[in-house]
């Protein structure tokens, strides 16, 4: 058994003391930890997890409860918010609410924290009706769920078109040594109700922060859920990021992952469509260097008939870097008439990255339309020379096919500042000057 | 007239019985059931091996008993009892034929009633056939053809017995005998297959041809071929199977090794048609296959296959593109019907640079059927400006079955091109209607949809391979309009 799975199980007295002993989550959690202490943390030897090994991440001696966090002001923290908008803000620092940096609402609508949902009894039916409910039982996802106690709370009754988008972005400081964190997230979107949410972690440290998160997403009937996750922590952090959607008829869900930064980031995401004429949409884009490791693990369950799906997975992996996908479309029998359709394409621009790619369909109805492709290549040497040809430098000339290469993603994203933001950061991350405000 | 309905249809095809499904009564000299050391030794004894065949094979069985049987493919099945087998059986009168006249009558009607006889292949296509019943040869023609440019093509016990120095030489290098659990059982027990040799910068002036049948009841199939070609050779390698129906599960874990030196082409097709079981799920042959060639520099190695048989298929014929410009190609049709289930696919191993694969899968699935695709591209540091080009398109007949792709790619070099398609979809009624509007009848429209859906592997096959594997495709399905 690891030091860490040891300190984990140990610690989980201690954590689970100082909670409410009688409530309805305790007997979760300790079913939780149960599992967890069977399961363990994932290895490569699991089909899941055979490209991605967890070993180096598991390794640190991580903290599990950070001590007070320092004071963060605004300014400090500005520069990791879309900030160019009206928003509500669910900020937390070191796995502590920020409710000075936050603002959050209880009018006509629960934009909040986890730990006030879970001890407010106005709260419990939403939580016995909701929480835990569609998580995965596996290893990683039960350590989360036994340590569960703070994160966003989000429930948008019927009906309700909420103004602004909300940005959800924990942060740690790192005065402390390396630390685990395991945000919990629960959002519940009623009957034609609609959201937008922004989801970052963002690590101000040079500390190894380890982030376990899970999130749990309800799309009720006819609601339209956006959601964005903007991944570009520094070095030292991983993220392990297991969100669960579940749809219910006619809902419209779409999911952007941006992954750029950090050491390793783990997303396992899966959609279960639990009614008719659902609509699921996930797009990534990836663009990672150095030593970094993304992996996207995705999965769609088609439950019910006349359902869509579509994945759009784009990634650029330069020098040593690895990048995974492994996306799977289950069509169950009554799922007829489907359509699901998948897509990743991968660039390499060098000799030492790696691409694993396993996109996987498993078909048991019969009226489908499923189709999934999937390449890996350089750019067109005929477009660069065209643009060589025109006097644009190579730097700039690569810079803009690879934009180019990835706007397909881009063009669906809603918030105009969300786009800039990530047109910034890619134009960064490129090493390029120039605007991609094309 | 009375209409032709889909319900007929499936009733046909659920009551259409195996039609190759009969039994041949050749007195049959066969070993005690089980396995264990004394039964290996025994069968090398039989096979009058020399020291180091049977030191090969023991060393292959303490290696499989440490082995497990693998649990990962996407089938499910009742693990057959490896102790409840003989793992040797061969035709007990076994004089060596010069013509066939001398043949057993019998089993000249075998395969009459195959509709493959030896007389015509002998007079219209020019084919050699080296007979395999279970097991053992028993005729082998057009040897003189052969003989005279230098190319070896015999059973693998006489191959042991006069070149053991190529058959020691390159047994076991594709496939180690560790490779997988039923690779290591075959190499411990194998009974016979065959052996073809082509030397340096010859043209195989006809297609090789080897037909196996099941033929003893309890009877494990252990076959192994090893085809090798030489500098600047070509050979064009047919397998085709059929067997008689059986309630009990057999087992078949054959291992075919190809190896094409530099410049060497080797193009080797198979037709399966084992048992799948009746249309209740019962019987059936389990297929596990392992077959791997490997690519030296400019070499070629291309597999066509018509799987339409077995209960249970799991085969990945492989291609290690070791040397620089090599070539694999990989075409497939998967055809599964009532519970048939396979796993099947390919592996593409890209070592050498500018090394090119192409994989074409088509699977048909029909009644209660599951059809899966499972392949690996791996494209190695070195690999530089390799290429692959993958497509696997999937086709469910009725509500009942399931298609699924189960497609790996790993790419470590940059200049790297890989693509990969698939797509599921059914018989479109626009389609069928179609058909129907222009008098063509559903049962024919659904044959012609088919055959158009897997044309681009048909057209791979070798003439007189095509024309059986269309037959097959039409046995296997008809009727099943979903």
């Amino acid at each position: 058994m690891s030091q860490l799975k040891e300190k984990l199980l140990s610690s989980f007295i201690a954590f689970e003391e100082q909670k409410n002993i009688d409530s309805y989550v305790h007997g979760i959690r300790t079913k939780a930890i149960k599992k967890f202490e069977k399961e363990g943390f994932p290895t490569k030897k699991m089909e899941a997890w055979k490209y991605t090994s967890l070993k180096k991440t598991l390794n640190y001696d991580y903290k599990l409860f950070p001590n007070a966090s320092e004071a963060l002001e605004f300014k400090d923290i500005k520069e990791f918010l879309i900030d160019d908008i009206e928003s509500y803000k669910i900020i937390f620092v070191d796995g502590k609410y920020c409710s000075h940096l936050s603002e959050t609402t209880h009018d006509g609508m629960d934009i909040c924290i986890l730990s006030s949902a879970l001890s407010q009894s106005k709260y419990d039916l939403v939580i016995e009706n909701y929480f835990d409910k569609i998580s995965k039982k596996d290893g990683i996802t039960s350590l989360n769920t036994a340590f569960s106690s703070e994160g966003s709370y989000i429930h948008i009754p019927k009906n309700v078109q909420v103004d602004k988008p909300i940005q959800i972005v924990y942060f740690s400081t790192g005065k402390n040594e390396s630390v685990l964190y395991q945000p919990r997230n629960l959002i519940v979107v009623d009957e034609n109700s609609h959201v937008e949410i922004i989801e970052r972690h963002q690590s101000l440290s040079n500390n190894s922060v380890l982030v376990n998160s899970v999130s749990e997403i309800y799309c009720n009937q006819r609601s339209i859920v956006q959601h964005y996750k903007i991944q570009d922590d520094n070095r030292n952090a991983s993220l392990i990021d297991n969100t669960f959607i579940s749809q219910q008829r006619n809902s419209d869900y779409t999911l952007h992952t941006f992954s750029f930064g950090g050491e390793l980031t783990r997303n396992n995401l899966s959609i279960f469509q639990n009614g008719e004429r659902i609509e699921s949409t996930i797009k990534g884009i990836t663009i990672i260097g150095e030593n970094q490791h993304v992996d996207h693990n995705t999965l769609i369950h088609h439950k019910k008939p006349n359902c869509n799906s579509y994945q759009d997975y784009k990634g650029i992996f330069g020098e040593n870097s690895v990048g995974v996908f492994n996306g799977q479309v289950l069509v169950e029998k009554e799922a007829q008439k489907t359509n699901a359709f998948q897509a990743n394409n991968n660039i390499l621009i060098s000799d030492k990255a790696t691409i694993n790619t396993k996109p996987q369909l498993e078909i048991f109805a019969d009226d489908v339309k499923c189709s999934h492709g999937c390449t890996v290549g350089q750019l067109d040497k005929n477009a660069l020379f065209y643009l060589r040809s025109r006097g644009i430098p190579e730097k700039e000339a690569t810079a803009l096919l690879m934009f180019g290469f990835a706007n397909k993603v881009l063009s669906s994203v809603s918030i105009p500042e969300v786009k800039t933001r990530i047109n910034n950061i890619i134009a960064k991350k490129l090493g390029v000057k120039i605007g991609f405000d094309i | 007239m009375s209409k032709y309905t889909e319900d007929d249809l499936k009733k046909e095809l659920e009551t259409k019985e195996y039609e190759y499904g009969f039994y041949t009564d050749i007195e049959s000299d066969t070993l005690p059931v089980g396995l264990n050391e004394e039964i290996i030794v025994a069968i090398s004894k039989k096979k009058e091996e020399p020291e180091w065949m049977t030191d090969w094979r023991l060393d292959a069985f303490k290696k499989w008993k440490e082995m497990k049987e693998p649990e990962w493919a996407n089938v499910k099945y009742e693990k057959p009892d490896l102790q409840k087998i003989s793992y040797y059986s061969a035709p007990s009168n076994k004089p060596k034929y010069n013509s066939l006249d001398e043949v057993d009558p019998e089993l000249l009607e075998t395969f009459k009633k195959l509709g493959i006889s030896v007389d015509e292949q002998k007079k219209l296509a020019g084919v050699a056939v080296d007979v395999v019943i279970d097991s053992v040869s028993v005729a082998t023609s057009f040897k003189d053809t052969l003989n005279e440019k230098g190319i070896i093509f015999c059973s693998m016990n006489e191959a042991i017995k006069k070149h053991p120095d190529l058959v020691k030489k390159y047994i076991g290098t594709v496939i180690p005998k560790t490779d997988n659990y039923y690779a290591a059982l075959n190499s411990a027990v194998f009974s016979d297959g065959s052996f073809c040799y082509i030397p340096k910068g010859v043209k195989c002036p006809m297609e090789l041809s080897t037909y196996f049948r099941i033929n003893e009841a309890g009877t494990g199939q252990f076959e192994r071929t090893l085809v090798v070609a030489d500098k600047g050779s070509y050979v064009s390698y047919l397998e085709g199977c059929s067997a008689p129906s059986r309630d009990e599960n057999q087992l078949h874990a054959a291992v075919v090794e190809l190896i094409a030196l530099d410049d060497a082409e080797i193009k080797y097709s198979t037709v399966q048609n084992w048992f799948p079981g009746d249309s209740e799920g019962n019987g059936g042959v389990f297929n596990f296959v392992t077959k791997r060639g490997l690519c030296e520099n400019n070499a070629k190695i291309s597999w066509t296959q018509v799987e339409t048989g077995s209960a249970v298929t799991w085969k990945y014929p492989s291609c290690v593109l070791k040397g620089k410009n090599s070539i694999g190609e990989f075409y497939s049709i998967a055809v599964t019907n009532n519970f048939q289930q396979a796993d099947t696919g390919t592996k593409m191993i890209h070592i050498g640079e500018n090394t090119k694969s192409t994989i074409i899968s088509k699977g048909i699935s029909a009644g209660k059927s599951q059809n899966s695709y499972r392949g690996l591209v791996k494209i190695n540091p070195r690999a530089k400006n390799s290429r692959n080009f993958s497509q696997c398109d999937s086709l469910l007949i009725g509500n009942e079955c399931g298609a699924h792709t189960f497609p790996y790619i790993e790419t470590k070099n940059k200049s790297a091109k890989i693509e990969h398609e698939a797509t599921t979809s059914k018989i479109g009624e626009d389609q069928i209607f179609y058909c129907n509007q222009r008098g063509i009848d559903t049962e024919k429209a659904i044959a012609l949809i088919v055959n158009g859906f897997s044309k681009e592997v048909l057209n791979k096959l070798p003439m007189e391979f095509a024309v059986e594997a269309q037959k097959l495709l039409e046995i296997s399905l008809e009727g099943s309009v979903g």
